[in-house]
């Protein structure tokens, strides 16, 4: 499938996978994060269910202390 | 445009400030600089020593609270701007409440747990509010990794990467950059709506 990560082009074998799936395929440790799936927001809880699919918009954002 | 004719539109709006440290003093500054209407700011802290390394605020304001510290500042810039102050630890609770009518909110908190819980808080209750927030400006140089870019209506400023920590403190300059782009983004988004 190709989707949008992050506002570029990136493509996986699968045709579905969860967004628990594509941190660990993108190898994203943070610690927190805020992730939305065409712009619905996706909550810590909802990570293992949350399906991503051909042309979704996904962006995760690594939230990051300091201010 | 004139800058009559930007102060014009600037005068009808409302900006809320979540935090008044290093990000929050310095963007409500720089847009009452410019003549924003009103500004709803909200902290709990109070000034200390180590603050005035990167927060607007003066010797004699020590141990007092940043937000009243705030007003009295901003008031001393621009008399012309008013300032809803709240003294407070911002929760998912009053978040709604505080900020519901703003035109923008601007995240100006310190830490990571805070910036998540109000981009939810503010998904859940305000969806429609612009939220304009800091993510990473801590140490010095490295100018060139500032950045300001658009995640539907979320505005993210700051370079995404640099944490703070002992080596890595949040300074005057990096912070202020960042608080000053949270600020000109605030201004995009208010100024192109015309």
């Amino acid at each position: 499938m190709n989707i949008i990560l992050n506002n570029r082009a990136e493509s996986f074998s699968k045709d579905m996978l969860t967004i628990t799936e594509i941190l660990k395929e993108k190898n994203y440790t943070f610690k927190m994060m805020v992730i939305k799936i065409n712009g619905k927001l996706i909550k810590k809880h909802e990570r293992d269910t949350a399906q991503v699919v051909d042309g979704d918009d996904v962006q995760i954002i690594h939230m990051i202390s300091g201010g | 445009m004139r800058f009559n004719q930007i102060k014009e539109i600037l005068k009808t709006k409302t900006v809320g400030i979540a935090g008044c440290g290093g990000l929050g003093s310095n963007c409500a500054v720089a847009l009452a600089r410019v003549g924003v209407g009103k500004l709803i700011i909200a902290d709990f802290d109070i000034i200390e020593e180590s603050n005035l390394n990167r927060q607007y605020y003066f010797q004699n304001q020590i141990g007092q609270k940043k937000v009243s510290c705030l007003k009295g500042n901003i008031y001393l810039i621009n008399p012309d701007v008013e300032v809803i102050d709240h003294e407070l630890k911002l929760d998912s609770k009053n978040i709604p409440e505080i900020f519901h009518n703003c035109d923008v909110i601007v995240e100006a908190f310190d830490k990571a747990e805070m910036k998540n819980m109000l981009i939810e808080t503010a998904y859940d209750h305000i969806p429609d509010t612009p939220l304009v927030i800091g993510l990473g400006m801590a140490g010095w140089g490295d100018s060139n990794s500032l950045h300001m870019r658009k995640s539907h209506n979320i505005y993210i400023c700051g370079d995404e990467v640099k944490e703070i920590s002992d080596s890595m403190p949040p300074l005057a300059p990096r912070v202020g950059m960042v608080a000053n782009m949270q600020a000109n983004t605030v201004l995009e988004i208010l100024l192109n709506d015309q």
